[in-house]
């Protein structure tokens, strides 16, 4: 007779994390008001850009392609610029995570920012965690629907205001929120709206821990970027085993020691034989993620430090030194009796975590693009053309035998007016140039907008560029408002012999 | 079978018992699934049974099962056709009726004209005058400045409406050169050709030329003009600029003397649009060559 085979599915385990106070904790409030400040509030800022332009600071403006943040304007040529930010923010998880490992998980996810809000709200409405087990083995009498449907209401507000929040990046605030009530916004507004509402309200109500551990990635590349060296949330086992039940007698005596120096190597007879774990389950009480950090590291642990706050408290109460739970490499803590921090009771100090030859490599590769992009930003000016000759065909034969070039031209005028552009040419060739439509060479750019102008270069008959199988140009244009110029390189095309 | 008495290993560690499968020393740990994984599984399945029964799914003889709601791709595109249809109902009534000669004036209207141009031109008269317009032997260049029939708004909107030389439409623009061939004398057309090279400032022989210049002047100046500078009226090109719609080289000319030609275009009033008309002849106009509008009266 065999075991029964263990079962293919497991039903999840809830979690009650009890709540915590403490330095990280602390941090982590900051964090979150901070973060959520920025994400609702941000649409409302106002910028002023003149008549022709939303004063809403931060905008990607879908329907004219233009993406606003502050005093820069990116258009949709410039995508780079998003790249560029992508690239950069991919680089900033690397550097953090090869020197801090999982810190994006602890702090900043939004994930753990809106699971922590909704946590702290169900902990308002039902209580800490002893009362929210007792609600939750109880009957589903008047008293838990009560709890229950409040806590659902508050999280639902708040998901609506996330879902609510988000549709604001993309279209004038004000106006959106009058229509969003009025009933007169876009469909994609409300379908917007009602996705995000329903991923906020399950993903930080109910799945939390279940999307770190099985429906992120993230976690899965932040592995394979940590190595022995990075700084984690860990357990000093060295200090900590055995653990057992707090002796009294011992409190007295350690709380001396503490007071000067804690001499590891040399413990006072009344500590001999049992670790500083007094097994008080403090530090898994308060895991989002309901682990054991005990048991050493784990994919499920996100470095939210709250283990470490919960710990700390107790070892102050018995009067041990912190950081029995504490931010540590792996590689200064193996299996006792090895530790090399035993013997001295010295972590290694931080910046030694941090400055490693690959942080230092990231933040390299961080910086040259980050500078590379504020050049760029710099040095972009109003105006701006793009040149694409037209290639069907190459040339055209005008009937006095000369040969002209077409080019569609493209004319951004960046700035908030109409401007006048004139169009010139320079090459070492003698060679002419002619707009489309008028005999001038000058075109009216409607403000903030880009015109396609098509332009006419042309060698006559007997100008060596007419036979020239290619000759180099550059075409010109100026704001005349402002002497502003710039210009952009291209090709004429001859004749073939 | 599984054997009972197979037990699998069980990884030390966690405690969690192994698949037993190894990669590089590295064991699978046989942990189970999240139910509410299932879950999903099950909901994709109502799901894709829903889809099932609400779209086009099996495949049968001819068509796929349509589906209750009737959805199809294709009735789809045609909504979307109609739709802008609707939306461009008015402008295109508007282009219909304009004067192109003043259109440049209207920026919105002649943006429209000329894009939706571009899209007539792609789709009906890219055939022969080629997708970028610039023609080929015996199709005209639309690129350049030389036109056959005119060049100003109302010429091409003309040509494009009644075409040339076609039998199908009685306002066509037409007329006919002879087949020179049975006309004239054997050595004649050479000398007519060196004639009309040394008119379009080729390279040509002398002599001959001089020959045929009187010939010249008997059998081709009525169309083609004393100087050879061409007749719009008649369509009749002008043979002393650098442009050749058969080709300026001694066989190309003894052909087109020999033989004459005749380019036809079909009438395009019959199947396009009036605002389709004069779309692509505001498209046609601003690819290079547009003339000045002559005032109307
Ligand atoms: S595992 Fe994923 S979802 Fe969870 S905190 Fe980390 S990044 Fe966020
Ligand atoms: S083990 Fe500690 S750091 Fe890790 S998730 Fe739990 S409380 Fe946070």
């Amino acid at each position: 007779m065999a075991d029964t085979p263990p079962s293919l599915y497991a039903a999840r385990e809830p979690i009650f994390p009890r709540r915590v106070t403490g330095f990280f904790r602390s941090f982590k409030w900051w964090i979150m008001g901070l973060t959520l400040g920025i994400y609702y509030l941000l649409p409302w800022v106002r910028w002023d850009r003149g008549p022709n332009l939303p004063n809403q600071a931060v905008l990607s403006d879908l329907e004219h392609r233009r993406f606003f943040f502050f005093w820069i304007e990116i258009w949709p040529h410039e995508f780079y610029f998003v790249a560029g930010l992508l690239i950069m923010a991919g680089l900033g998880l690397f550097l953090f995570t090869s020197a801090l490992g999982r810190v994006w998980c602890g702090y900043t996810c939004p994930q753990t920012v809106w699971t922590d809000l909704f946590l702290l709200v169900e902990r308002w409405v039902e209580g800490d965690r002893n009362a929210q087990l007792r609600l939750h083995k109880s009957k589903w009498n008047f008293k838990k629907w009560r709890l229950r449907l409040t806590k659902w209401v508050v999280w639902l507000a708040i998901s609506v205001a996330t879902g609510g929040a988000w549709v604001f990046y993309f279209t004038d605030a004000p106006t959106l929120a009058v229509n969003l009530v009025t009933l007169n916004a876009p469909a994609v507004a409300y379908m917007s709206i009602a996705v995000l509402t329903a991923t906020t309200f399950i993903f930080g109500g109910f799945m939390r821990e279940q999307v770190c551990i099985y429906m992120c990635p993230w976690p899965r590349i932040q592995a394979a970027m940590m190595d022995e060296g990075t700084l984690t949330v860990g357990y000093r086992k060295w200090r900590g085993e055995p653990r057992g039940k707090h002796k009294k007698g011992a409190k007295a005596a350690a709380a001396a020691q503490a007071a000067t120096v804690y001499d590891f190597a040399n413990l006072p007879e009344a500590d001999q034989g049992s670790g500083d774990c007094i097994d008080c389950m403090a530090c898994v009480n308060v895991c989002p993620m309901g682990i054991d950090i005990r048991d050493g590291q784990q994919m499920e642990c996100i470095t939210c430090a709250l283990c470490i706050d919960a710990c700390d408290d107790i070892m102050d109460k018995i009067g041990k030194p912190r950081g029995l739970i504490d931010y540590l490499a792996l590689e200064d803590v193996p299996p006792p009796p090895e530790s090399p921090e035993r013997a001295t009771w010295k972590p290694r100090p931080i910046w030694q975590h941090i400055l490693k030859p690959r942080t230092i490599l990231y933040t390299a590769l961080w910086s040259i693009i980050g500078a590379g992009l504020v050049f760029a930003l710099f040095i972009r000016s109003d105006i701006e053309l793009t040149v694409s000759p037209v290639r069907n065909p190459t040339y055209v034969m005008q009937s006095d035998g000369s040969i002209r070039n077409i080019y569609d031209v493209r004319l951004r005028n960046k700035s908030g007016d109409d401007r006048l552009f004139h169009l010139s040419l320079t090459s070492e060739e003698t060679l002419r140039i002619g707009l489309e439509g008028t005999e001038t060479l000058s075109v009216e750019v409607p403000a903030n907008q880009t015109l396609l102008q098509r332009v006419y270069v042309t060698a006559r008959r007997k100008d060596a560029a007419a036979s020239t199988d290619r000759t180099d140009l550059r075409i010109w244009v100026e704001d005349l408002s402002t002497q502003t110029r710039t210009s952009a390189a291209t090709i004429f095309n001859g004749k073939e012999k | 079978m599984s054997d009972p008495t197979d037990k699998k290993p069980v990884d030390e560690v966690t405690g969690t018992e192994t698949t037993g499968h190894v990669w590089d020393g590295i064991e699978e740990l046989n942990n189970p699934l999240p139910r509410w994984w299932l879950w999903a599984l099950y909901l994709t399945i109502i799901w894709g049974i829903g889809y099932v029964i609400a779209y086009p799914a099996w495949p049968m003889i001819s068509k796929a099962t349509p589906g209750l709601l009737g959805f199809s791709t294709r009735g789809e595109v045609a909504r979307d056709i109609d739709s802008f249809r609707e939306a461009s109902a008015a402008r295109d009534a508007q282009l219909a009726s304009a004067d192109l000669s003043t259109l440049a004036d209207d920026v919105e209207l002649n943006r429209y004209a000329v894009s939706s141009g571009a899209a007539v031109f792609r789709n009906n008269c890219s055939q022969c005058h080629g997708s970028g317009a610039a023609g080929a032997k015996g199709y005209p260049n639309l690129l350049d400045d030389d036109w056959l029939w005119g060049g100003d708004h109302a010429s091409i909107a003309y040509t494009v409406r009644h075409g040339i030389r076609n039998d199908s439409d009685e306002d066509a623009r037409y007329s006919e050169m002879p087949a020179f061939g049975e006309l004239l004398e054997d050595g004649e057309i050479p000398a007519l050709v060196e004639y009309v090279r040394q008119l379009a400032d080729e390279e040509y022989d002398a002599s001959l030329a001089s020959a045929g210049e009187p010939l010249f002047a008997d059998n081709c100046s009525a169309c083609h003009g004393d100087a050879g500078t061409g007749d719009r009226e008649q369509g009749a090109p002008n043979l002393t600029d650098a442009i050749w719609l058969y080709g300026g080289d001694r066989e190309s000319l003894t052909q087109t003397i020999t033989y004459s030609r005749f380019g036809v275009m079909p009438p395009w009033g019959t199947r396009l649009t009036e605002a389709q008309v004069q779309a692509v002849a505001a498209y046609v106009y601003q690819l290079g060559g547009g003339e000045a509008d002559t005032p109307s009266n």
